[in-house]
């Protein structure tokens, strides 16, 4: 079984949700990245998702899209996001590394050769936002047979079919996406999101994670009792971009943020 | 009247297949929000382009709103002074807003009046295709906003006051490189956010499928037209075609419909910028290797890492590190030659046509009237090039003023 298949059947025993924090990889520098996994996994997060910084992120907000510029004015790069999991994977057997971004510099990477180094350096899911299932079959092929789930979007507009589509594509889980929107959006509608589950639980077995618009502790809550992980993203790189002039805070920030939100999912 | 032909295919070339590719470019590359509206976008595009009342209508607005056909003119005098083939020039800056975009605005808003959609987006460059939409908006009543680099607002600074006037909301983008491909990743963020009621009209054969199929049949009544002049004219087929290259839809627009017609030459002219050497330029076909940005897979300026590279060029229309996936595609076949021309040569065959025939170039157009320069006097007198002059120069008249230091 694949390290996030296991630990979502692990939380589903001890009736809890994941808590997913997305970071950009090398935002505000290559150096904050490490520490902040470790503190991070010590907060009670589940899964890591590292955002691959990439020059044209279409899907992402403007916190998001800051920190892929902070992060490559550092000449962080596909290779050195891997690097990076690779040095995390030394001190951390157990966290489920999920690596998310665009196709492009996998594409120049070589799909091949960049299931095969995802493998070596022990990644456990890649999501790729602006690929597709019409677009994925052989790279999702590449990536099962390395044993990493390929880790597909869903959308408040994704039809029963589609939903069906990413079942069958996908592993390890489905990411829903709350709101029709870029990343750090701000109006996630409850209702909206409860129903739309109901669809997508009618479609797939796969656990569902919900991100998009999560902000604080509350919403974590909220959003936990809904899917079976709650993905927070923005409202943690805001914190970086509130302090870059004393990261320290900006991690205990983000670590009080997290702190928050487990203890707020958990009661 | 004429009926417009608005066609996917010609005899022999069927191109792209159902899911949008051409060979191994194309495709859909979009976050999974966006499919939903381009399936509906295809459905209606499929439907509208066999419907005899569209087309018509089309037509008409093509007639009267647009000022087609374009004339094909014989530029004799430059000819003649170039000392080889005769050159012919397909008249697109006459359209109504000076380019060729219009064309593709015209269909793109009679489609987005059918699907019931009340607001439309663009991205711009040169800001020739803000205005074209712009102005399609205002006729049909909708409300209309389009995304602009700020480094473009301020080099096509006249065509921003124009798609004010006719009550565009521009919105100057400031991520990235703040030009074309900016301004194009920030009308993906809106339509994502807004996708009920929005129909984007992406303004070059680029975007995922059906984008750069429907751009270019839009823009095939170029092709079409300047094969009927040339017959009627001369009596055959040219022997080449020329047409500068940005995203590509002026250039497809007047090759597609000759395609089948394999003893016509086709050559695409990019943005060589400082030189391609220099690595400051806008040629990805010349320079670049096949990546996945916009939407779909096609020649890219990008770096070892996947990083898109800034770009550069003269003109703002030019200015973007991809192009259309049907090029891309041409070029590997053989059937198109692309080439590129810098910023200087392009400003010679600006100057060459405004001198010799009394024709403003836009910019853009002038990379395909400076390669013709070096084209035309390597063939016999009696061959025919046929130029694509994609749009008139009054919107460059502050860049290149402030290029040859005289204020205006
Ligand atoms: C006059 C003119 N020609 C050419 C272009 C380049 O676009 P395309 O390559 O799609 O024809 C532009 C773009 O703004 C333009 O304004």
């Amino acid at each position: 079984m694949s390290r996030l298949a296991a630990t979502f059947e692990a939380l589903s025993k001890a009736g809890r949700k994941a808590l997913i924090p997305f970071i950009t990889t090398g935002d505000p520098n290559p150096e904050f990245t490490l520490p902040l996994m470790h503190a991070m996994v010590e907060a009670g997060v589940d899964i890591i998702e590292l955002g691959i910084p990439f020059s044209d992120p279409m899907a992402d907000g403007p916190v998001i899209q800051r920190a892929s510029e902070r992060a490559l004015a550092h000449k962080m790069s596909l290779r050195r996001v891997l690097a990076l999991a690779t040095e995390f994977r030394k001190t951390n057997q157990h966290t489920p590394l999920v690596l998310m971004g665009y196709v492009n510099p996998i594409e120049i990477f070589g799909y091949e050769s960049f299931a095969d180094a995802a493998k070596l350096a022990d990644v456990d899911g890649i999501l790729t936002v602006d690929l597709p299932p019409e677009e994925a079959s052989e790279y999702g092929s590449l990536l099962k047979a390395r044993a990493i789930d390929p880790i597909f979007l869903l959308a408040p507009n994704s039809t029963d079919d589609r939903i069906k589509k990413m079942d069958v594509l996908g592993s390890g889980y489905l990411y829903y996406v709350s709101l029709k929107g870029v990343t750090g959006a701000g109006h996630l509608n409850i209702a909206d999101v409860e129903a739309k589950l109901q669809h997508i639980r009618a479609n797939t077995q796969l656990p569902v994670a919900i991100g998009f618009g999560v902000k604080d502790a509350a919403m974590s809550k909220t959003i936990a009792d809904i899917g079976d992980g709650v993905v927070v993203g923005s409202a943690l790189i805001s914190k970086i971009e509130a302090n870059l002039d004393d990261l320290d805070t900006a991690k205990r920030d983000i670590i009080a943020l997290l702190a928050a939100m487990r203890q707020a999912m958990d009661a | 009247m004429r009926v417009t032909k608005v066609n996917t295919m010609t005899e022999k070339y069927n191109m792209p297949d159902e899911r949008g590719h051409f060979g191994v470019y194309g495709g859909i590359f979009v976050a999974e929000t966006l499919i939903p509206p381009i399936q509906e976008l295809n459905e209606a595009y499929q439907r509208y382009l066999k419907d005899p009342e569209f087309i018509a209508e089309l037509s008409a607005d093509l007639k009267n709103y647009v000022g087609r056909p374009s004339p094909l003119y014989h530029a004799e005098r430059w000819s003649r002074h170039l000392g080889g083939a005769q050159v012919y020039l397909k008249r697109e800056d006459l359209n109504h807003t000076g380019a060729h975009k219009v064309n593709n605005t015209v269909g793109q808003a009679l489609l987005a009046k059918r699907m019931g959609k009340t607001r439309i987006i663009a991205e711009t460059g040169a800001g020739q295709h803000g205005v074209a939409t712009a102005t399609v908006a205002a006729r049909l009543g909708l409300e209309c906003v389009v995304y602009m680099g700020s480094v473009d607002v301020a080099r096509q600074a006249l065509n921003v006051y124009r798609m004010k006037l006719l009550g565009a909301t521009v919105v100057s983008v400031e991520s990235g490189s703040k030009t074309l491909k900016d301004a194009l990743n920030e009308a993906l963020r809106d339509w994502v956010t807004n996708v009920d009621n929005t129909f984007y009209i992406i303004g070059t054969v680029a975007g995922p499928h059906p984008y750069p199929a429907m751009v270019r049949d839009f823009q095939t009544v170029i092709g079409h037209e300047a094969k009927q002049q040339c017959l009627e004219a001369t009596g055959r087929l040219p022997d080449a075609l020329v047409a500068c290259v940005g995203g590509g839809s002026n250039a497809i627009g007047l090759f597609h419909p000759f395609i089948d017609d394999t003893s016509v030459a086709m050559y695409g002219v990019e943005a060589a910028g400082d030189g391609i050497e220099t690595g400051r330029h806008s040629a990805p076909l010349s320079a670049g290797k096949p990546g996945v940005l916009h939407g779909n897979r096609t020649y890219l300026m990008s770096d070892e890492n996947g990083e898109i590279i800034e770009t550069h060029s003269i003109s703002a229309g030019l200015d973007y590190p991809g192009v259309g996936p049907e090029h891309a595609w041409l070029k590997d076949s053989g059937r198109a030659n692309y080439v590129s021309i810098t910023d200087i040569e392009a400003m010679a065959g600006f100057h060459a046509l405004t001198k010799m025939e009394g024709i403003i170039p836009a910019l853009e157009s002038s990379h395909a009237l400076a390669y013709t320069m070096k084209l035309a006097p390597t063939m016999k007198k009696d061959d025919i090039i046929i130029v694509n002059l994609s749009g008139r120069g009054d919107k460059d008249m502050h860049t290149i003023a402030q290029r040859e230091g005289i204020e205006l």
